[in-house]
């Protein structure tokens, strides 16, 4: 035992020292504040405050047309927003038990999987910028205009796209579309490429993530953690694979899975997430069917009575819509979103525990999330 | 002539800043001074030709040992503790006390230790042996107080490590 | 008379107007490759193609209101920044720019002043620089900033023990102190110590990316740090002067490598026959070209590569270079005393 000082009492206590991270902080990818408590330089708790953002979306939603609901699901997500328009337009047709038509389904998936690359996009430059790496940061964002290029030509808008329609698409892709999307992936492949050697085997990103924010499979689980901060703990779940949607189920492609649960294992499984989606979206453009984008259906949405849940892989992860009818009316009596970054953000606190202050922020970093969604 | 100016003016300046080190109202401002007082130091020095002492000085002194004292004034909150001596007078015949011990030391020394400097060794002027000598002679005469000054300073450091490791 | 006093003036005036400039100008600089390394264009607008940024930033900066924290210690608050700049800028008197030029029928040198001990002048001139970036923080009268200032400054302090290692396996090689007299040993070996000592030279830049904290060493200024490290409160001139002394150091560290390891002012493999046209261009010219490559290396580390943690960073230091430096040190020693030199 060191002996104890008869010194006078110091400034600083080496007690806890409770600082605040946010609402207003260039790490925290938005309104999120983070109220830490810290022994010297190790976090020994974080609390997370959230609802800076919340806008309503459950309850407005209670007041829109099924159809114009599909606008407010832009907005949970928004680096991500047609992922949030195929789930709910896919939870309200299992309601009315419609058939999408399979082109609408190839070119639902094709979308989806830009979606996942454009978020990915987003992701990998935010956190290397955090971790100090400025530079991927204005290469990703270049890819990025590229995918928002494509969304512009397709429905009009470059963020909150309202890219889907309860029974299909609003539109047919413009001609030409497919071949840009094409010529796209593979740009792609080739930048990604450049990412990993900017940062997959560069000594201090390894020395930055690797065995940082680690979290073992069974607690992942517990937690309810989903998308990649799950599947790089080892858990192979992914709704993909194990209850396809869209066309899915018609593609090959594999689930990147991790093996040590840290940041740097759920890097490389996003990283590897990118090569799997330009796969997919090579088969789907490859093989588009012909036919109409547009299911027969009726003016009014009134779906029957009864409730359903749907979950799609969004690129966050999990995201479901729990939607309750009445029967009788055009707007639900109940929709309720299961946002992805909510209840991954839940690990934050364990994830930290341990750490250093300068982690807190590689690991908001890695459990990759939007305030959109967290707050609704 | 300039060498005599130069001594005159740097003593002046280094017994100034040491009274303000003694007297100042706050700790920094009295390390402040006192790294004023060692750059006078390494002043003296040169004029004594004596340039890599000079440059030693500034480096170690001033530049090592006394950021140390200034992190440990900023950590330290150096307040008065409660039952520390507040009678005035005790302090200054403390003070008086311990001036003529000093006093009689310099007497002392100056009465029977004084021995004349001997003449500098032959080129001890030239710029080139200046880092030269003190390495011969560090090494050679007086290598074994410079093998355990530094063992006591390894010592002091591990010391310091030991004592500030938390026990977790 | 006017060899004592009037040159020396002279030099000095030109070397510090000279060096304000191109910090100026290398503030710029680093905006725009970091710019062009990132696929954009940094600074456009003010003048062709950006070029008098530097001017409306020096405007900026001089107009903004002068704000002190309530309780912070007024001179030293003041002070804080000139300590941190004072260092650096009189460093340049012992780096030799150039061998010499004739003017009026004078020969001078290009060295302002050299001295016998020149090398460890400027270490011993920049472990004082260490003063002003405790004391900025600590004038701040605020936790956060004070904590982040000591964190530099134990950053700093440890990177200088590195540094004056490599330092030690130079000298070994050059046999002087002198600045002037390094670059002399690598004339009469006729190879540019780069060759000689290539761990000393990687030692020495990781050391120098630390000492002037810089990326990937600049945790204690980053956003990630919760606050704005050492210079949170301090805004406008102040704020200019703490900028300007860091520009300042990278520019010292560069001389000093390019002096150290590239041969100062010599072209390259200068004892040559061959190569001998090379001593057309100006010795000053050579200094400034190299001085810029390593300058350019320290601008594009900075735009590729991400930031250590606090404590990555001292490990570095301590359990990577030290002992490396030491080793170069005995190696160099041992190879020394073989070829008998």
């Amino acid at each position: 035992m060191p002996a104890e000082p008869t010194a006078p009492q110091p400034m600083f206590d080496t007690d806890e020292l409770v600082i605040n991270m946010g609402p207003q902080h260039p790490a925290t990818h938005g309104v999120l504040r983070v109220v830490l408590k810290l022994d010297g330089e190790k976090v020994i708790d974080a609390d997370v405050v959230i609802g800076y953002l919340h806008r309503g979306v459950e309850k407005l939603s209670e007041h829109r047309d099924y159809n114009q609901i599909v606008m407010l699901t832009d907005r949970l997500d928004y680096c991500a927003s047609a992922a949030a328009n195929l789930v709910y337009c896919e939870a309200v047709e299992k309601l009315l038990s419609l058939e999408v038509p399979r082109r609408a389904r190839y070119l639902r998936t094709v979308l989806a999987e830009l979606q996942r690359i454009a978020s990915h996009l987003v992701w990998v430059g935010s956190h290397a910028m955090d971790i100090g790496a400025v530079t991927v940061f204005l290469y990703a964002l270049r890819e990025r205009e590229l995918v928002l290029d494509l969304f512009e030509e397709f429905c009009g808008a470059r963020m909150t796209y309202n890219a889907m329609r309860v029974g299909g698409l609003p539109q047919d892709i413009p001609p030409g579309w497919d071949k840009r999307v094409l010529a796209f992936c593979a740009v792609m492949d080739e930048k990604i490429a450049e990412y990993e050697t900017l940062l997959t085997h560069n000594r201090i990103w390894l020395d930055r993530t690797r065995g940082v924010g680690v979290i073992s499979g069974r607690e992942a689980v517990a937690i309810g953690l989903s998308g990649p901060p799950l599947r790089a703990s080892g858990v192979r779940r992914d709704v993909r694979k194990d209850e396809p949607y869209a066309a899915y189920s018609e593609f090959e492609f594999d689930v990147p899975l991790g093996a040590n649960g840290d940041t740097y294992d759920r890097y490389l499984v996003r990283i590897e997430e990118f090569w799997q989606s330009t796969r997919i979206i090579r088969q789907a453009i490859e093989g588009l069917p012909e036919g109409p984008v547009l299911a027969k259906v009726p003016r009014m949405i009134k779906p029957p009575a009864g409730e359903t849940y749907h979950a799609n892989e969004s690129p966050k992860g999990e995201i479901g819509f729990f939607i309750v009818s009445d029967g009788t009316s055009t707007r639900p009596y109940r929709c309720r979103v299961r946002p992805p970054s909510f209840c991954n953000l839940q690990a934050l606190p364990r994830l930290v525990r341990g750490h250093l202050v300068a982690d807190v922020v590689a690991v908001i970093g890695t459990i990759d999330i939007v305030l959109g969604e967290v707050d609704r | 002539m300039g060498e005599q100016l130069a001594f005159y003016a740097l003593s002046a300046l280094i017994l100034g800043c040491a009274v303000i080190v003694i007297t100042a109202p706050s700790a920094v401002y009295a390390i402040l001074f006192l790294v004023l007082d060692f750059l006078f130091v390494a002043g003296l020095y040169v004029v004594l030709h004596a340039q890599f002492v000079a440059v030693i000085q500034v480096l170690v002194y001033a530049g090592g040992i006394v950021i140390l004292y200034l992190f440990v004034v900023m950590l330290v909150n150096l307040k008065r503790p409660p039952e520390a001596q507040r009678d005035r007078r005790r302090r200054s015949r403390l003070g008086v006390a311990l001036s003529a011990v000093v006093l009689v030391e310099f007497a002392a020394i100056a009465l029977y230790g004084y021995v004349a400097p001997e003449a500098g060794p032959a080129g001890g002027g030239l710029s080139f042996s200046n880092v030269e000598r003190v390495g011969w002679l560090l090494y050679t005469d007086y290598l074994v107080p410079f093998e355990l000054a530094s063992m006591l300073l390894l010592v002091a450091m591990i010391g310091a490590i030991v004592l500030a490791r938390r026990e977790l | 008379m006017i060899d004592l006093i009037v040159i020396p003036l002279l030099q000095i005036v030109f070397v510090l107007t000279g060096v304000l400039i191109v910090v100026m100008y290398l503030v710029l600089l680093e905006r725009k490759i970091q710019a062009w390394v990132q696929v954009r264009f940094g600074p456009m607008r003010v003048g062709p193609h950006g070029i008098l940024q530097p001017v409306a930033d020096v405007l900026k900066l001089f107009v903004k209101e002068d704000i002190t924290p309530v309780k912070a210690d007024k001179w030293i608050y003041t002070a804080a920044p000139i300590i941190v700049l004072v260092p650096a800028l009189i460093a340049f008197a012992v780096i030799p720019f150039g061998s010499s030029v004739s003017l009026f029928g004078k020969k001078i040198s290009l060295a302002i002043a050299d001295v016998n001990v020149g090398l460890l002048y400027i270490v011993a001139v920049a472990s004082l620089g260490v003063y002003g970036i405790i004391l900025g923080g600590w004038s701040s009268n605020s936790k956060y900033p004070l904590l982040a200032s000591l964190r530099a400054s134990a950053q700093l302090v440890s990177y200088e023990v590195a540094v004056t290692l490599t330092f030690v396996s130079v000298i070994l090689s050059a046999g002087t102190l002198s600045m002037v007299g390094i670059v002399n040993a690598q004339y009469n070996s006729g190879v540019w110590f780069l060759f000689v000592q290539p761990v000393a030279f990687v030692i020495y830049m990781i050391g120098g990316l630390a000492e002037t904290n810089r990326s990937p060493f600049d945790l204690p200024e980053a956003e990630s740090e919760l606050v704005g490290g050492f210079h949170t409160e301090y805004s406008g001139m102040r704020f200019a002067l703490f900028f300007l002394a860091e520009y300042t150091n990278m520019i010292i560290v560069s001389s000093v490598a390019t002096t150290l390891f590239f041969g100062g002012w010599l072209p390259p493999f200068p004892n040559l026959k061959a190569l001998a046209f090379l001593y057309y261009v100006p010795s000053w010219i050579w200094f400034t070209l190299k001085t810029f490559l390593i300058l350019y290396l320290f601008l594009w580390i900075r735009a590729t590569l991400p930031r250590y943690r606090y404590d990555q960073l001292m490990r570095v230091g301590w359990k990577v270079l030290i002992p490396l430096a030491l080793a170069n040190i005995v190696v160099t020693g041992v190879v020394k005393v073989l070829l008998g030199r």
